[in-house]
């Protein structure tokens, strides 16, 4: 008999759905797709007509997500035209998992319980390795590789290796997970990951809520990661319950204890101050202090990796009693239109308009220049969005900073680059998280 | 895949999907994306180059986004190959399913701006006339060789029939 072969996490994955009993890294394996998510600019927009054109249609449209998020809300004829194609695709095609303006993918996907541990997903965006936080091993593909899947159900792909990131120790107050993934490519830079899994770990990862652990999952896709995992644990699952997930269908789904990782990289929590990426890539990072000289004219939380009610919350814990600074613009669009509606209900959005925030629609906004809050040449923008590359946010000329909710929050009262750990008194903290 | 001689169009690491398919033209006819295609990096890049040429990355070309309409604006354009030191997944994936061959090159860096360039995606080979060398390309592995042979994803499927699940009853 052969010795077991100990697989890691995106192993078993990949070999469940492929109905193997393992696999080896670098194998070529074609595996059934548990699900496919897409959005109304990689969506039927794209697809629609491929299908038509090699004769196929939908493999099983119970496994089928559709989400606007790009072109929402309508601003002219064109988008309102694919927003349009969109809904009516759904319709002929009788896909039920529809979520028409809801917010962004990623985050609607995990609301409804769409994703589940184990799961092997493919999503029509590169943030799809989002759901990882969930131990689904869910990657981006473009239109025709996704019209592929919706006629096959399957998919081909290279079993990866997995590398580990782990966080040892305890964030400090004003800190997040967004310094975490920001430090990560700080060291890791943009393409150490080549295609593989990063596959997130330690004390300061498990200490985390779902939706600061959707951070660094998200984010796997500025590593240059296939996607990201995070072992499903007690938070995962009381997560996936509070979803409403039918825990029949949501298996403890984990890595052998003794699989082998192309590397381990060690991370210290306690040593954390905030992060800053400077213009134009998302690894071009540095500690916060560094850029205090820099002075904005736009703060933006928004998008699928900044804009969650988490992310809310930390930004009204900075601008609680406080004004956003003259002449600067903070422009919030919350990630759903549930989480906005949660933080009506808890006071969080009064707390932000009264500070002067402008709220937008749920959507994916100015992240990738399709909706409002576009720069104009040479303006300076701090961002809670994923990506800051070159001429992403509007003009060529513009600059873009990521950081923490924290960070542009207090960026907002300041106008200029600032560390948030001085707006939040670790006491005050303490008393915020009691 | 033609085998005639282009001209290099050279650009650096980490070459995104924004500056390849900026967001602000993904809604426009793909003729006016196509128009925009990198001048955030290289403002007449479009205009100067010719059907037929090659554009050359160093390291993670096509890195960001999933959107194919990157790939597609460099095939509008006539683009012929794509060569970089290493490619994102996402675009290389994308690069195989729209019929445009991405080279994986370790000697990109030897190649300049305006080197005329012939190509084999099979052989895995470039010719650089300019400067009288040849590089070796990491080979296309062979299910991936026969979806660039059929023209992409969506043609391969036509062809073998089989592996679509769904077909119209009549």
């Amino acid at each position: 008999m052969l010795p077991r072969l100990a697989q890691t996490l995106a192993q078993k994955i990949i070999a469940r759905a492929a109905g193997r009993d393992s696999v080896r890294v670098g194998e070529l394996i074609v595996a059934k797709v548990d699900l496919a998510m897409m959005h109304d600019s990689g969506g039927p927009r794209r697809v629609a007509a491929m299908l038509a054109e090699i004769g196929a249609s939908v493999w099983d449209r119970n496994k089928v997500v559709v989400v606007t998020d790009h072109f929402v809300p309508a601003v002219d004829v064109d988008s309102a035209r694919i927003l349009k194609l969109t809904r009516d695709w759904v319709r002929i095609n009788q896909v039920d998992r529809f979520h028409d303006m809801q917010g962004i993918c990623h985050v609607v996907m995990t609301e409804n319980g769409h994703v589940r541990p184990g799961m092997f997903a493919v999503g029509g965006d590169s943030h799809s390795p989002t759901a990882g936080a969930f131990g689904a091993f869910m990657f981006g593909v473009g239109a025709t590789e996704m019209a592929g899947v919706l006629a096959t159900g399957e998919i081909w792909i290279k079993v990866p290796e997995t590398q580990l990131i782990r966080w040892q120790g305890k964030l400090g107050h004003a800190l997040s997970a967004k310094d975490m993934i920001l430090a990560t490519l700080k060291r890791l830079k943009l393409n150490t990951l080549k295609y593989g899994v990063a596959q997130y770990c330690g004390e300061a990862v498990t200490a985390l809520s779902m939706s600061d652990r959707m951070v660094l999952t998200n984010m796997a896709a500025e590593l240059g990661a296939q996607t990201g995992l995070i072992e499903p644990d007690a938070t995962t699952f009381a997560a996936l319950k509070n979803a409403d997930v039918d825990m029949q269908y949501a298996p403890e789904f984990h890595g052998d204890p003794d699989a082998t990782f192309l590397a381990t990289w060690d991370f210290d929590a306690n040593k954390l101050v905030p992060q800053v990426a400077a213009p134009h890539s998302p690894d071009n990072v540095d500690d916060v202090d560094r850029f205090q000289n820099v002075t904005i004219d736009q703060a933006y939380i928004g998008a699928c990796t900044g804009a969650k009610l988490n992310d809310l919350h930390m930004a009204a814990e900075v601008l609680k009693g406080r004004k956003v600074a003259r002449n600067i613009r903070l422009l919030i669009a919350p990630a759903s239109t549930r989480m906005t509606a949660a933080a009506a209900a808890d006071g969080t959005l009064a707390t932000l308009t009264a500070a002067g925030a402008i709220l937008l629609p749920s959507g994916c906004g100015a992240c990738a220049g399709y909706g409002a809050g576009i720069l104009a040449e040479d303006e300076v923008c701090i961002s809670s969005t994923a990506r800051n590359f070159k001429g992403r946010m509007g003009a060529a000329s513009s600059h873009v900073y990521l950081g923490s909710p924290y960070t542009v929050a207090a960026s907002a009262v300041t106008g200029r680059i600032t560390d948030p750990r001085e707006f939040i008194h670790v006491f005050h903290h303490a008393q915020a998280v009691a | 895949m033609s085998k005639t001689f282009g001209k290099a169009f050279v650009f650096g690491d980490n070459i995104t999907t924004d500056a390849l398919a900026p967001g602000a033209y993904m809604k426009a006819p793909l003729a006016e994306l196509a128009a925009h295609c990198l001048e955030s990096i290289d403002a007449d890049f479009a205009r100067d180059m010719k059907r037929g040429d090659i554009v050359v990355g160093g390291e993670n070309f096509g890195m960001g986004s999933s959107r194919e309409q990157a790939v597609m604006a460099l095939r509008e354009l006539g683009i012929g190959y794509v060569i970089a030191k290493s490619f994102a997944g996402l675009f290389f994936r994308n690069c195989i399913n729209l019929g445009l061959a991405p080279l994986m090159c370790v000697d990109a860096a030897k190649i300049n701006a305006g080197d005329e360039l012939c190509c084999d995606a099979g052989e895995g080979s470039i010719l650089n006339k300019t400067k009288n060398e040849c590089y070796a390309c990491e080979p296309i592995p062979p299910h991936l060789m026969a979806m660039l042979n059929d023209g992409g994803l969506l043609s391969h499927l036509v062809k073998r029939r089989a592996l679509i699940t769904t077909l119209p009853s009549n």
